[in-house]
């Protein structure tokens, strides 16, 4: 069986106008990302922001063409593959879930709306829309609701029906628990691993949240600048970050252990630029162990065992 | 001695028919960090704001004591309570893009905090402001006075918004979820930052955040706050040690701790959502997602102490959750 995604040496360059009368920026907000993803995994994507994870989650979601490069999912091409049957196989739950439902239609007509799209009469909608309510924990008598008689979390299970309703086998979320609160984000995070093990859904799960990522996934890619700077799984990832920036990333983590104070992560305050990316090593600039070759060469991605890191010094 | 910042009982309201915030007791001690912590919703940022006498128009403070420095700031003039702010306590907001004016640039916004409350020289104010950027981390800080808040990143702004705040000696900082908004590593950086100043200044910092993890590593005392109420109070290590009220040991089961919670295993969490508390509420305002609510959490609540400065607001006896 083919893997369900598999990236292939892709790249997303955005033109970022400037102003009527100077160039236009270049930001290189994905660029050169290789990766597969297994069958009814979770597959997490870290990183800060502006790392190209969120625009790399709208690549597999077929919203951005590729600039260069080539997405299958399930085997086939994106590029080719009609719209009607790429909503049937992936769909999206974003963060915000504020924004990302219409607030002047009913949950029935949200949740129903994929079905309609793809020619499912009234009455069906009605009974597949109660019954992925009921699957997201709604009471089906919300149907008739609007958006803002909702509940942050209710919201988001919302959008999590509406992701559903198709059967797809794919789901990418993006920063799907960031807009809510600790208690309810908890409930989310159940509901999301309960629903991939019951319907053998592939997660594609986009957050800055590592906590949350090393408690749901099991692979794990981190992103810098457009780049996977390390691909490995979770727990291999997390035990044993290989490089630099993961570290860093990791060691920024604030557990809720009194007494361990606040770590310096040793980033200096140099941030990153999607449209000014550095010479060599991408990350040299913050690196707290850049050698001098880092700022020329530029690092090749390396299997160390099962991971792959992409530093010339690891 | 009294504390820097003394509160007990406060309340606020904006309507007729709900309460904010329900008699609300803190203590911010001179060079320790409180942290005030809870859901959105709960009435945390508006009982800082309450303090600073910066409600939004409609809303109601009332309290039994509100003291700074030893002064009672229930019956200040708006005028004596300006000269206050800026000055002698500071606040940083959340997103420090809505909280710069983007019309002006960073050093004439700075310059302004310390020539209108301490007088002096413009060239004095842009003097001490180039000082306090470099204080805060911030390189080339005399360029960075020349700019306009669109040019810097979140991080840096936030790192404006601190060093603005330091502008004139200011003995109580309340940060009201200053890095939220902000990348992990960044926020490591802030929140280190922010230690660094307190033990240099003095600060005391009244801390409000919804995160379990930065309170646990920046918080000398904490309360938790539920419905517009102070649920549960105490020192960090006696919180984290010996969680007490059922909201916050719930609260600490949402968050999966590496190593606690098998991958894949669900988390704790705790069912419904934050209600609304009407005026004239009675009882606890937890009951209604509580496990271990009976009829008589419908009438009162008790107060009670674990230990000597560990309170917490519920009929369980001290020791239940042992």
């Amino acid at each position: 069986m083919s893997a369900p995604i598999e990236i292939r040496d892709v790249t997303k360059h955005f033109r970022q106008s400037t102003g009527a009368f100077s160039a236009p920026r270049l930001v290189r907000a994905v660029d050169g990302v290789s990766l597969s993803m297994k069958a009814g995994g979770c597959f997490g994507i870290v990183g800060e922001s502006g790392c190209g994870k969120s625009t790399l989650a709208r690549l597999i979601l077929g919203l951005h063409p590729v600039t260069a490069g080539d997405i299958l999912v399930d085997g086939q091409s994106l590029a080719t593959m009609p719209r009607r049957a790429r909503a049937r196989l992936i769909q999206p739950v974003f963060q915000d879930p504020f924004s990302s439902l219409n607030p002047r239609r009913s949950i029935r007509d949200i949740v129903g709306l994929p079905l309609a799209a793809q020619g499912v009469g009234g009455a069906e909608i009605d009974r597949r829309v109660h019954a992925m309510l009921e699957r997201v924990g709604l009471r089906a008598e919300m149907a008739g609701r609007l958006p803002a008689q909702l509940s942050g979390g209710q919201r988001q299970r919302v959008a999590i029906a509406r992701a559903l309703v198709l059967g797809p086998r794919i789901v990418v979320c993006d920063e799907p628990t960031s807009a809510l609160d600790v208690s309810v984000q908890a409930q989310i995070i159940n509901l999301l691993n309960e629903l991939r093990r019951d319907l053998g859904l592939t997660l594609v799960f986009i957050s800055h949240n590592l906590a949350v990522v090393e408690h749901i996934c099991d692979e794990v890619a981190v992103m810098y600048l457009g780049r996977v700077v390390e691909h490995a799984e979770t727990d291999a990832l997390f035990h044993q970050p290989t490089h630099p920036y993961t570290r860093a990333l990791l060691a920024s983590v604030l557990t809720p252990e009194p007494g361990l104070g606040i770590p310096d992560v040793g980033l200096g305050d140099q941030y990153p630029d999607p449209a000014n990316v550095p010479p060599g090593c991408r990350f040299h600039p913050r690196c707290p162990i850049a050698a001098a070759r880092c700022a020329v060469e530029t690092p090749a991605p390396r299997m160390i065992g099962a991971r792959r890191v992409e530093c010339l010094l690891a | 001695m009294s504390a820097l910042l003394e509160v007990q009982g406060l309340r606020v309201r904006f309507n007729s028919r709900a309460e904010a915030v329900r008699g609300v007791s803190i203590a911010v001690e001179k060079g320790e960090t409180h942290c005030l912590v809870g859901e959105s919703g709960c009435g945390k940022s508006v009982s800082a704001l309450a303090v600073m006498g910066l409600l939004a128009k409609g809303g109601l403070r009332a309290a039994d004591r509100l003291e700074f420095a030893g002064q009672d700031l229930r019956h200040l003039s708006e005028r004596a309570m300006s000269r206050l702010r800026g000055d002698r306590m500071a606040m940083i907001f959340q997103e420090p893009m809505t909280s710069l004016n983007p019309a002006y640039t960073i050093g004439s916004q700075m310059a302004e905090v310390r020539t209108r409350h301490r007088g002096g020289s413009r060239a004095a104010a842009l003097d001490r402001a180039a000082e306090l950027l470099g204080r805060v981390g911030i390189t080339a800080p005399g360029m960075r006075l020349a700019q306009y808040p669109h040019q810097l990143s979140g991080g840096l702004r936030q790192r404006v918004m601190i060093a603005m705040a330091l502008m004139c000696e200011p003995e109580l900082l309340i940060a009201d979820e200053p890095t939220t908004a902000l990348d992990v590593t960044v926020q490591a950086q802030i929140l280190r930052l922010l230690m660094e100043l307190q033990r240099e200044l003095g600060l005391a910092i009244l801390l409000i955040t919804h995160d379990l993890g930065i309170v646990a590593r920046m918080a000398d005392r904490v309360s938790v706050m539920y419905a517009g109420e102070v649920v549960e109070s105490a020192s960090a290590a006696a919180l984290f040690g010996a969680p007490t009220h059922p909201y916050t040991r719930g609260l600490l089961e949402c968050v999966p701790i590496p190593g606690k919670v098998a991958r894949g295993a669900p988390l704790g969490s705790i069912p419904g959502t934050v209600p609304r508390i009407p005026l004239g509420f009675a009882g606890c305002g937890f009951r209604d997602r509580c496990a271990h609510a009976d009829a008589s959490c419908a009438i009162s609540v008790k107060r009670q102490s674990l230990t000597a400065g560990h309170d917490y607001a519920c009929r369980l006896p001290a020791g239940w959750a042992a």
